[in-house]
């Protein structure tokens, strides 16, 4: 992996970001639901609300309305939110953290969890274990992430488990207000581990909701590409040098299974990031996820322009991250 | 045709390795389908053993069931492996894995995809010196660079950081003779070695594997459908086809004077530098229908064997 590799990746964001802005500006102002209306109190006269609108700017034509949100994006403004009259920048980057970690912790849940699953059903291929893994990949693959969540929370509520959380981010009692967005990486360098253990409590559902289904599907193309691997020669070298049937899956044919196994799901990576906006929701997570159906809820133009380029950005991100990835599990991308 | 006498013979100071009478079938949904028919043969400490036959003459399985990594469907009928003096036909998973790398070891046939993609050079080597030898990162680490030396690779330093695909077929078959090597097996089988390889790379390879085994001492099984390439490397050598044994014993013996139609036919089939212009007659199909005949004809029984063939 070179870096031209990498410059000529995020120049090539430019246009896709460019292609997303555009897209979600015209449909916003094209599909009905006004956000004046939504905005002011039933006794608002058309003289109020003509003002209104022309202090949002909506009162120019489209074309010229995207001219001037150009305009103020190259600038570094984003607008204000109209439901919520603040900066959006300052909006989304309040509770992009949140989901960033979400997504984090999701993604080691799903990597854990589908490796774990993976690693099992290569080692007993053939046999009962092997059958477990397929069948429990398979009912967990049935279910989408947002079913996962209310499930989670009917369990909750209908066994009375205190113990999880199901709404919010962190504990009320946990006096712990962080610096940054990134409560679980802060309280962590900060050593507050009561601070810790409470954010990661409430996102213990969340994520494993985001996690499952990506979890199955890793389970499944991991142990296929493990089990491609295993018919190799060098397993069977690797069995004549005398090493046990655990060490040649979890190293000689693990390695070699990585690389298949990112291509096949890196895309699914993305999805789980998208995931975040009706999960977020349901754990009433603070997240940029649960802002969006607000900010959809409010018509609040501004603000969903603002997300929708956030999500686009780590799309983007996700996706570079992936293919970075390959160069570093696959020594013939290193030095080829 | 007169029946030839195979005589396994017991070399002087016990065999390293004694294959007695070994059965072995493939299990299909059926029926088993015979792979090896009655197979003996000895291997005495230090001894080159060529192991010679056409494709599909079971002289792979034999290896494979040596090292005990025959197909899970390669099922044992019958016989015995015995290796310095222990019966290894079923060992239990374990301690096969013990008996590997100071015991038994293997030189692949296809040097192209025998060493792992994702791993260096060097801790392929390594990792077998740490697991059978109990040695530290660093005496494994420099006990693969004299390996290496050995094998007559150059700048073996940077060789060792290497991954395979950036070295060529015939280095990455000296890195796995470094390998078979590392942990002084007392017995190798070295499967076709030399058939996977350019022409003149093969003929360096050979001489490698016999001056690597002239040092260390161990025995080799080489199995080989080259009777030349048996002439010039092996002590004795065993003739197979259809995954019976056809004639055996001393390789000077028998390239001189073969007593076999069958092992005749394969001189003729292999081109020979000491008479260059003869031309090169392949296996008559006559003679190949009518040991399958034959083959067929053991695996009905005894009695059915003795009154066509009396």
């Amino acid at each position: 992996m070179s870096w031209s590799f990498l410059l000529r990746r995020l120049l090539l964001a430019i246009p896709t970001l460019f292609g997303v802005a555009a897209i979600v500006f015209v449909l916003l102002r094209v599909v009905p639901g006004d956000p004046i209306a939504m905005l002011i109190g039933p006794g608002a006269t058309d003289a109020d609300i003509a003002e209104l609108r022309r202090l949002y700017g909506l009162d120019e034509s489209i074309a010229l309305q995207f001219v001037y949100y150009l305009q103020d994006l190259a600038g570094g403004n984003f607008g204000t939110s109209i439901s919520m009259r603040q900066d959006v920048m300052e909006l989304v980057l309040g509770r992009l953290p949140v989901t960033i970690e979400l997504c984090l912790v999701a993604m080691s849940v799903a990597i854990a969890l589908g490796g774990a699953m993976a690693l099992a059903g290569a080692y007993w291929r053939g046999r009962a274990g092997e059958a477990a893994v397929d069948g429990a990949a398979g009912f967990v693959l049935a279910i989408p992430d947002f079913l996962w969540a209310l499930l989670f929370v009917l369990f909750v509520v209908v066994f009375a488990l205190d113990g999880l959380p199901i709404s919010g981010r962190i504990g009320h009692d946990v006096g712990f207000r962080g610096a940054t967005g990134f409560l679980l990486i802060e309280s962590l360098v900060r050593l507050r581990f009561d601070a810790f253990g409470s954010v990661l409590l409430h996102t213990v559902l969340p994520a494993f909701a985001l996690a499952l289904p990506l979890a199955a599907i890793i389970a499944r193309v991991l142990k296929a590409s493990i089990a491609e691997a295993m018919t190799q020669d060098y397993v069977l070298m690797a069995r004549v040098k005398g090493f046990s049937r655990a060490r040649i899956v979890c190293r000689e044919a693990l390695r070699n299974a990585l690389v298949p196994t990112v291509t096949l799901t890196g895309v699914q990576f993305t999805f789980l990031v998208g995931g975040t906006v009706l999960v977020e929701k349901i754990f009433s997570y603070p997240g940029i996820g649960n802002m969006a159906i607000d900010a959809v809820i409010n018509r609040d133009l501004p603000l969903i322009q603002g997300l929708v380029l956030t999500f686009a950005v780590l799309f983007i991100a996700v996706n570079l991250l992936v293919d970075m990835s390959y160069a570093l599990l696959n020594p013939r991308m290193r030095h080829g | 045709m007169t029946a030839p006498q195979i005589t396994p013979g017991t070399p002087p100071d016990g065999p390293i390795l004694s294959v007695r009478n070994l059965h072995l079938a493939i299990a299909g949904r059926r029926r088993r389908t015979p792979i090896l028919r009655n197979v003996s043969l000895d291997i005495a400490p230090g001894e080159v053993h060529g192991l010679v036959g056409e494709s599909g003459a079971g002289k792979t399985m034999i290896g494979k069931v040596i090292l005990g990594i025959q197909p899970s469907r390669a099922v044992v009928t019958g016989g015995s492996v015995r290796f310095g003096g222990r019966d290894i036909t079923h060992l239990p998973e374990r301690e096969r894995r013990r008996l590997m790398g100071r015991g038994l070891g293997l030189i692949p046939q296809d040097p192209m995809t025998s060493l792992n993609p994702a791993g260096r050079i060097g801790g392929q080597i390594a990792d077998v010196l740490r697991l059978h030898l109990g040695m530290d990162r660093a005496a494994a680490r420099a006990r693969a660079l004299e390996l290496l030396n050995d094998v007559h690779i150059r700048e073996p330093e940077r060789v060792l950081r290497r991954y395979p695909h950036e070295l060529s077929g015939g280095m990455r078959q000296r890195v796995l003779i470094a390998i078979a090597f590392a942990c002084r097996p007392k017995l190798i089988v070295a499967d076709e070695p030399t058939t996977a390889l350019d022409v003149t790379v093969q003929r360096q390879v050979l001489a490698l594997i016999k001056e690597m085994q002239a040092q260390d001492g161990a025995s080799i099984l080489f199995v080989t459908h080259d009777l030349g390439v048996v002439a010039k490397t092996c002590d004795r050598v065993t003739v197979l086809h259809g995954g019976r044994v056809l004639e055996a014993g001393d390789t000077r013996a028998i390239v001189e004077a073969p007593q076999h139609d069958y092992t005749k036919a394969l001189m003729a089939a292999t081109p020979r530098h000491d008479r260059p212009g003869d031309l090169l007659q392949p296996v008559p199909e006559a003679l190949t229908a009518r040991l399958n005949e034959e083959a067929l004809a053991y695996d009905a029984g005894p009695d059915t064997t003795s009154a066509s063939h009396a």
